[in-house]
């Protein structure tokens, strides 16, 4: 997901106290993932010395490009590696691996005046969202609802979320009907659903709380009753479908150097805090260690590694 | 015996101003053959994966989605829904103020509104969109039609009309006031009024000019991105109802530019044919402009 325009958070270090390192660390990528790796910039300024880090957010897509053209350090992602990109990164002579930072859940939303559509079932979400679908008012969803027409808001095709989205209730990644607004910057979502009354779309968790005064999370039925979106509930699993993995990508190449290294260190020995601050739903702890013996193997391979600046 | 009004010894410094003046309007001419040339070539490949026949007459724009659709009837047709709203604004408004400007406004009065007006045109027109957005739909429009689409045509072209009326107004003043005081003279001296004066001979008169700032007008409407992105909304639909969203050319090219699309891919490519065609259309229009603006000179020398 995007947002209008391009957030970079530069995180500048003063010399305080002598004899640190020095440096930059250059993230980019999906702006779902932005808010952790930003926080996480900003947490490390307090403790370290001279790092620059600087984190962007051209999107998960765009950031891959650059990230296998060697022009980043790391990248955020809001979904896997596609094998395009894999094959990229390999004519580069880029070794990587993914890291799972967080936990974001996708919040299906309407307007604060729909008062009928508390839970919505997987299938339900799949008739209004399939391709050709010909679901436009909310008492095809229901019976049960109100004769209101259903208007569609969603992030554009580029972005992680929608992929995300389209894979897991549709079937198909990429899979969706076409005739909604579709915009990847998020705010045009929320302007569409406060402004309509029947209005639908779903976003990122982080993104709902922002505007959780002024819309309304929809419960998800995948079978087991209705779940609502919740850090517990992504956590342990049971908001199912909809929560998802953040992932880092790490060049191994990039953590052969100091500065790196010392980022991803504290990056990933302070996980939980970054992920609160980011309002993120941080990993539990099965996943924490896996987090940890997953660095420290990435670690092994960047010692034997040449640095790459 | 040699002429003495023929320069006799070449001026150094004359030539080297010369180059400098021919290098700065160079750069115009060399960026637009740059552009077109940049647009042309992915263009080009697109259209040969897409042909042209599906591209112009297709009924549905979905390139981005997984088995999209490459007609782009929906996005012209988009276009040309706004740019009409847009021109029933700024055409009655603009010709107005350039009427009261140039044939009623007393000289003190112009001195103060004719750069007033033109401040409208130095808003940036995304705080015309969230104008449309925010204002002209949410507070007004949504008391008059309740159905309304809260993205949608009538306040992108309501709002696109406002932004252009300078635009109108300060060309057709230009040309009226450029029409000789002698047919004004003239046509009081047979006792004609302030309002026959203005409509039947300083108008007829500058008609030519006052054409051509409806084409630069609608011209400007036609290329205008961010009003429409920000408050048409971003569905390519066929249709001709104001009240819904539609999608234009201009804002396909920024909502798919800002998306993280593939380079070299079809999807990205397109960007490029809708671009190729909206250049042809606003090269079209600037040529009648410009055309226009000739005869209007020719005139009156």
């Amino acid at each position: 997901m995007r947002h209008l325009g391009l957030t970079i958070a530069v995180i500048p270090l003063l010399a305080s106290c002598g004899g640190g390192l020095a440096g930059k660390v250059s993230v980019d990528g999906s702006s779902t993932v932005y808010p952790l790796t930003a926080i996480a910039a900003e947490d490390f300024h307090q403790v370290s010395d001279d790092i620059q880090v600087k984190v962007g957010s051209s999107g998960t897509g765009g950031g891959f490009e650059k990230f296998c053209r060697g022009e980043l350090d790391a990248n955020n992602a809001s979904r896997p590696i596609k094998d395009s990109e894999i094959e990229n990164c390999q004519r580069a002579g880029i070794d990587f691996a993914s890291l799972t930072m967080g936990i974001d859940a996708l919040t299906v939303v309407v307007n604060p005046e729909n008062d009928w559509a508390t839970c919505l079932t997987t299938d339900q979400l799949r008739a209004i969202w399939e391709p050709k679908s010909q679901v436009n008012n909310w008492q095809q969803v229901d019976p049960s609802f109100p004769d209101v027409p259903l208007r569609l808001f969603g992030p554009g095709t580029d972005s992680g979320t929608f992929d995300y989205f389209t894979e897991v209730i549709n079937g198909d990644e990429g899979a969706s009907r076409t005739d909604f607004t579709p915009s990847e910057d998020d705010n045009v979502v929320v302007q569409g659903i406060v402004g309509t009354r029947g209005g639908l779309g779903y976003f990122g968790y982080t993104y709902f709380e922002e505007n959780a005064d002024r819309l309304r999370a929809v419960e998800i039925d995948s079978g087991d009753g209705c779940v609502p979106p919740s850090a517990t509930t992504a956590q342990d699993g049971s908001y199912t479908p909809l929560a998802r993995p953040l992932y880092v990508y790490l060049s191994v190449q990039a953590l052969a150097r100091p500065e790196v290294k010392t980022f991803f260190d504290f990056y990933v020995e302070n996980d939980a805090s970054i992920a609160e601050g980011a309002k993120f739903i941080a990993l539990n702890a099965d996943q924490r260690q896996e987090l940890r013996s997953e660095y420290t193997e990435l670690l092994n391979q960047a010692a034997q590694a040449t640095p790459r600046v | 015996m040699s002429n003495p009004l023929v320069q006799q010894r070449p001026r150094i410094g004359e030539g080297i101003i010369k180059l400098i003046l021919i290098s700065a309007a160079a750069v115009s001419i060399l960026t637009t053959f740059g552009i077109l040339l940049s647009v042309a070539v992915p263009a080009v490949e697109f259209f040969s994966e897409i042909p042209l026949p599906t591209f112009l007459f297709g009924t549905e724009w979905t390139p981005l989605f997984k088995d999209g659709s490459f007609g782009v009837l929906p996005l012209v047709s988009g276009t040309l829904v706004i740019t009409a709203i847009a021109v029933l604004v700024a055409i009655p408004l603009g010709l107005g103020s350039a009427i009261y400007l140039s044939e009623y406004a007393p000289a003190r009065v112009r001195r103060v509104l004719k750069p007033t007006l033109e401040v409208l045109a130095g808003i940036p027109t995304v705080v015309f969109g969230f104008f449309a957005l925010e204002f002209v739909t949410r507070v007004l429009l949504v008391r008059i039609f309740p159905d309304i689409d809260i993205f949608n045509a009538l306040s992108a072209g309501l709002v696109m009309g406002v932004m252009i009326i300078p635009t109108v107004a300060s060309l057709s003043e230009d040309a009226m006031s450029a029409v000789p005081t002698g047919l004004r003279d003239g046509s009081y001296a047979l006792g004609s009024s302030r309002r026959q004066t203005a409509l039947k001979v300083v108008i007829p008169a500058a008609l030519s000019g006052i054409v051509a700032a409806f084409v630069l007008g609608i011209s400007r409407a036609i290329g205008e991105t961010m009003i429409v992105t920000v408050a048409a909304g971003l569905e390519p639909r066929l249709s001709l109802n104001p009240l819904e969203g539609m999608q234009t050319m201009t804002s396909y090219i920024a909502a798919a530019g800002a998306g993280d699309l593939a380079t070299g891919s079809i999807q990205y490519k397109s960007i490029f044919a809708v671009g190729l065609l909206l250049f042809i259309m606003t090269f079209f229009m600037n040529i009648i402009s410009i055309r226009m603006v000739r005869r209007f000179r020719q005139v009156y020398q």
